[in-house]
This record gives structure tokens, C-alpha cells and sequence, in this order.
């Protein structure tokens, strides 16, 4: 019995615009996992609601962008009654650090979660060096 | 229920976190706060019928089962968040565990005519109004 944890609601973060949108929507920060593999930096964030379609990620600058755009026609002619969280876009950036191999990048969408891989680029994998 | 020794803090975190927990939802109070149990769930009303819209990003559709009874839908299930070995953890946001979460509408419903569908980590439940609670108009003869 002690081992069995109960799901707790995070509340959603909004993001801190660093720009005016000109869109009214309001974006939140998605949940993210990181961890690194032997293989390369691994990002997992939760997007409930984007359509594969509709998720961009891009590499500037060292720079990792995801953006998920809502599709809020689904919500048109609904009444509210009882609402427990909001909807918006989803929008998240993180500072790399070392080289990634961004023509490798490999993005999956499964049940609202973004899993993304970014191998490390040739140079920049730790080697082992044998000694003779 | 027997507790097992084997973390005596564990144990002890759990029983704060249920508390909290207890604190946290609406059981005690009938007001619409914003604040429920997991997951969070929105109702809507398409014309005579209801709609509840539920996020649940990384469940999978095996791990999630819907009941329903009478004018209550009940929806429990596990999230699971998985890390392959040998895997260097740098940031850790996502929680797995159990949920399970009763959702009782104020109209009637047709148990028959539910419908849920499950996209993207949004669960879709449609609740059609039961055609004996809908207002009927009376004629005047």
C-alpha cells in the first residue's frame, strides 16, 4: 500500500513572454524531463492536445525551441460549466550545452508527450581511449 | 493496512502527501473551485448534451479505464514515466502514479450513448442527456 502514489495536479506555468504575441492565447510552459544517454540529450515535455502537425522544433544558436500549437476550434460552440484548467499553446526553450547533431534530431508524439533526441554531434562524444 | 519498515520517511511523506491531498480537493466543499483531484477535467455543454474534457498527457490507452453509473463517470487509471537505464537524469518535472477520479453530472445520462476518445493525451468523454430527463414542452389544448 505504501508504495502506491497518488497523481497530484501540477498546475499549469505561463509562459513569461519575452515579446508581445499578437495572438490573444495564452501559452503555458509544458512539463519537461531531461536526461542524457551515451547517445545524446534526450528532452521529453507534455503537450496534451498538439496534433503532430502541429509541433515545430528548431536549433538556433545553441538555442532548443518547441513550440505546440492548440487547435481551439474544437472548443467552439461549447458552454462552460465547471473548469478545472485552461487551455493555450505550449512554448519552451533551453540553452544547450555542448555540440548536437541537429540533421539527427528525432522528435516522437505519443499520448500528448514530445519525445525528442538530439544526438551529441562526432566530436563532442566522450571516446575511450585505450592504452597499450 | 500493514506499512512496511523498509523507509519509515517514505511512509511518512505519503501520509502528508494524502493529507495535503484531502485538503486540496473539493470533497468537503460543493463550491466550483478550481482545485481538484488529478486529473483536471473540464465540463462543457454542447447543446443538450454534456462534454468533459480531460488532460492526461502520457497515459496510455490500455492504462485507462472509464466506468460509468447512473449520472456518474468514474475514470482511474496509472501514468507511467519511464527512463531508460544508464540514463543521467538533468531535470525531472513529469510524475507517474495512480489516479482515480469520480465525476458525477447533474442531468440524467444515456449509458448506452457515452462516448470516449482518447487523442493526444486528451481523454474526450461525450455524455448524452438521458431522452426521459430532456424538457419537454406541453400544448395547450
Amino acid at each position: 500500500m505504501a508504495s502506491k502514489k497518488e497523481l497530484q495536479v501540477t498546475q499549469k506555468r505561463e509562459l513569461e513572454k519575452k515579446e508581445e504575441t499578437t495572438i490573444p492565447a495564452r501559452i503555458f510552459v509544458p512539463n519537461a524531463d531531461i536526461y542524457e544517454t551515451k547517445d545524446g540529450l534526450n528532452v521529453v515535455l507534455e503537450m496534451p492536445g498538439v496534433d503532430k502537425s502541429s509541433v515545430d522544433v528548431r536549433v538556433e544558436d545553441d538555442v532548443l525551441k518547441v513550440d505546440g500549437k492548440l487547435d481551439f476550434s474544437k472548443y467552439r460552440g461549447l458552454q462552460p460549466l465547471y473548469t478545472e484548467y485552461n487551455v493555450g499553446h505550449f512554448s519552451r526553450s533551453f540553452r544547450l550545452f555542448g555540440k548536437i547533431d541537429q540533421s539527427k534530431i528525432a522528435a516522437e508524439l505519443k499520448d500528448g508527450v514530445l519525445s525528442l533526441m538530439l544526438p551529441l554531434a562526432e566530436k563532442a562524444k566522450p571516446r575511450a581511449i585505450q592504452v597499450n | 493496512m500493514i506499512m512496511g519498515f523498509a523507509d519509515p520517511f517514505d511512509t511518512l511523506l505519503d501520509l502528508q502527501r494524502s493529507l495535503e491531498a484531502s485538503l486540496a480537493s473539493d470533497w468537503l466543499q460543493d463550491l466550483t473551485t478550481s482545485r481538484g483531484p488529478f486529473p483536471p477535467i473540464n465540463v462543457f455543454q454542447q447543446g443538450d448534451d454534456i462534454l468533459a474534457i480531460i488532460e492526461l498527457p502520457g497515459v496510455s490507452k490500455s492504462d485507462l479505464q472509464i466506468e460509468a453509473k447512473e449520472n456518474t463517470i468514474r475514470i482511474f487509471g496509472k501514468k507511467n514515466v519511464d527512463y531508460p537505464e544508464e540514463a543521467s537524469l538533468h531535470r525531472r518535472e513529469r510524475v507517474s502514479g495512480e489516479f482515480d477520479r469520480t465525476l458525477s453530472v447533474p442531468v440524467q445520462i444515456e449509458p448506452d450513448g457515452i462516448k470516449a476518445e482518447y487523442r493526444d493525451g486528451i481523454l474526450a468523454l461525450f455524455l448524452p442527456r438521458a431522452e426521459s430527463d430532456k424538457p419537454r414542452t406541453i400544448k395547450i389544448s
